[in-house]
């Protein structure tokens, strides 16, 4: 190598253009009230020029107390809290905490009650999907697609109306099974719904997915390499689109996914564009599921576990026998006081590992509950994939993680 | 669970088994070679931390828990460890070293319980705001909050 001479040699690009960066720093506020973050986010960035250098996430905008509700609420009355943890994907929250329960109980739940479970929550993670990538691409300047995706979701909302009297804040999913069962003919219209979805997001995929403007914007950006993954300790989709092949539904399968024949779905860019793959090939996944759910779920039979003293009785139960009767009563005035001991059930969100901790100390109320939400982790890697790229891109970054403020913030 | 009594047997104080699930107890000293020998070791890799929580046993002594949920993607494995901390000196090593992800972990354990964490980066309230007086989930503040 050749001696070194200031005379000669250029100074490195870094030390000259570090004192003009300094002087033209500019700090930025984006949102809470921004329409791309989906809700009350607030990110604090440092800027030079268009560039980003250092981005600060600052939640709590809509921080509702909801672990603290449940510690005064019974664990049948803490589910509809649940709901509003995430209220793009309600049934996958209801599903978690309810596992955790009957874990801490230790009672299996009714075959039929499960598939039943699994295709309704395979719907949730289709609608909730369906509504990131509307809004995602709005967020990117596609308007149709919002408007597509947004018209399939409502045909999913209405089946969960149907099912459970509610498009929202279903709270179907209850300890030891079911709230009610399934009104007839549900089936005919899940069946409806799932044969037209295929063909719909073919139209997605033909207006994205080879479109140059949605490709420009999105690969290559926001690249989250598998180790920094795990590190930080993203989940779900984000996690198998940067080349981990990991699902709990898989890895730790739950409430009969282990007898579901389907894969994981992952690709290698850990970009936002890989992302946007992974998400669209889930939704085809959980076609393949709520097929096959269909095919499975009994005709008759119970939607409850039979735990006298824990899960209600049947109603009719309810009017012609005594015990039926003092249970019901008891239930629902006193609740039932689990086992002492503490449990951790872990669920496949739409948006990654949904993990509840239950503690209880034998008395009807939860002693502690703590959800381990996805979007929570998954927003804390927000700067690692921003800085270093332009604004136009943190909103694609943000998009691209998925993030429910609601679950975030809890 | 085996490996770590193996391993080094003061590290693990109380071993719980619950519903199949493992939870290790261990002196809040050890916490961080404990946890350094865990992501380390070869058959076990808990590479990922999926959740870090706080639970307060007021009025028992030592009041506080911190529960780490730790997984192997790997092996497949999950675990969790427990330290328990004194209400005179809630303090127990920051494992941000370890795991990046423990960062906002441990702020929100911090804003909710007041369990200081040695070594983080940048310890300062997360979900409740900057100004905020007291640590909401403690069980001595009332769920209506303080009028």
């Amino acid at each position: 190598m050749d001696k070194f001479d200031p005379a000669t040699t250029p100074p490195p690009v870094a030390a000259a253009v570090e004192p003009a960066a300094a002087e033209n720093k500019m700090v930025l506020n984006m949102g809470p009230q921004h329409p791309s973050t989906h809700g009350v986010l607030r990110v604090i960035l440092e800027l030079d020029g268009e560039t980003v250098l250092k981005a600060d996430p600052v939640i709590g905008y809509l921080h509702t107390g909801i672990e603290k509700s449940c510690e005064a609420k019974t664990y049948s009355q803490a589910i509809t809290l649940t709901d509003r943890i995430d209220y793009l994907a309600p049934l996958s929250n209801n599903l978690g905490y309810c596992l955790a329960v009957e874990k801490l109980i230790g009672i299996e739940i009714p075959k039929r009650a499960q598939y039943i479970r699994v295709l309704l929550t395979e719907l949730t993670r289709i609608a909730s999907h369906l509504v990131w990538l509307g809004t995602h691409a709005i967020d990117l300047g596609a308007m149709s697609v919002f408007l597509y995706g947004f018209r399939e979701r409502e045909e999913i909302m209405k089946i969960f109306e149907y099912v459970s009297g509610q498009r929202m804040m279903t709270s179907y999913f209850r300890i030891g099974g079911l709230a009610l069962e399934p009104p007839p003919g549900w089936l005919d219209r899940v069946k409806r719904v799932i044969d037209s979805l295929p063909g719909h997001i073919d139209e997605y995929e033909d207006l994205l997915t080879q479109n140059r403007i949605w490709i420009a914007r999105t690969k290559g950006i926001g690249i989250l390499s598998a180790e920094d993954a795990i590190a930080m300790g993203v989940s779900g989709p984000l996690l198998r689109a940067s080349g981990v092949a990991y699902d709990v539904r898989k890895a730790f399968p739950y409430s009969s996914y282990d007898e579901f024949d389907f894969d994981i779905q992952t690709n290698t860019g850990g970009d936002c564009y890989a992302r946007y793959l992974v998400r669209v090939a889930e939704i085809r996944e959980s076609i393949k599921i709520v097929r096959q759910a269909m095919g499975k779920i009994p005709r008759e039979g119970p939607f409850r576990a039979a735990v006298p003293g824990i899960i209600p009785p049947s109603r009719e139960e309810m009017k012609t026998s005594i015990e039926g009767l003092i249970y019901h009563f008891k239930i629902f005035t006193e609740g039932f006081a689990p086992p002492v001991g503490e449990v951790y059930h872990v669920i496949e969100s739409p948006r990654g590992e949904l993990g509840v901790y239950v503690a209880s100390d034998g008395s009807p109320k939860p002693y502690r509950v703590k959800f381990r939400t996805p979007s929570f982790v998954n927003l804390q890697s927000l700067p690692r994939l921003a800085v270093g790229r332009l604004i136009a891109d943190v909103v694609a970054c943000i998009g691209t993680t998925d993030i429910v403020l609601g679950e975030v913030d809890r | 669970m085996q490996k770590l009594k193996e391993w080094n047997a003061s590290t693990v104080a109380q071993v719980i088994e619950f519903r199949g699930e493992t939870t290790v107890v261990v002196p809040r000293q050890h916490l961080i070679s404990a946890v350094e020998f865990l992501t380390g070791e070869p058959s076990l890799r808990f590479s990922f931390l999926s959740d870090l929580s706080g639970v307060d046993r007021f009025p028992l002594e030592p009041r506080f828990e911190v529960n780490y949920h730790l997984l192997s993607i790997e092996k497949r494995l999950r675990l969790r460890l427990k330290v328990k901390l004194s209400s005179a000196d809630p303090v127990v090593h920051s494992v941000t070293g370890v795991w990046p992800t423990a960062n906002w972990h441990e702020r929100e354990v911090y804003d909710m319980f007041g369990v200081q964490f040695e070594g983080h980066p940048d310890l300062r309230r997360i979900l409740m705001p900057d100004e905020w007086e007291g640590h909401p989930l403690r069980k001595d503040y009332p769920t209506e909050g303080y009028r």
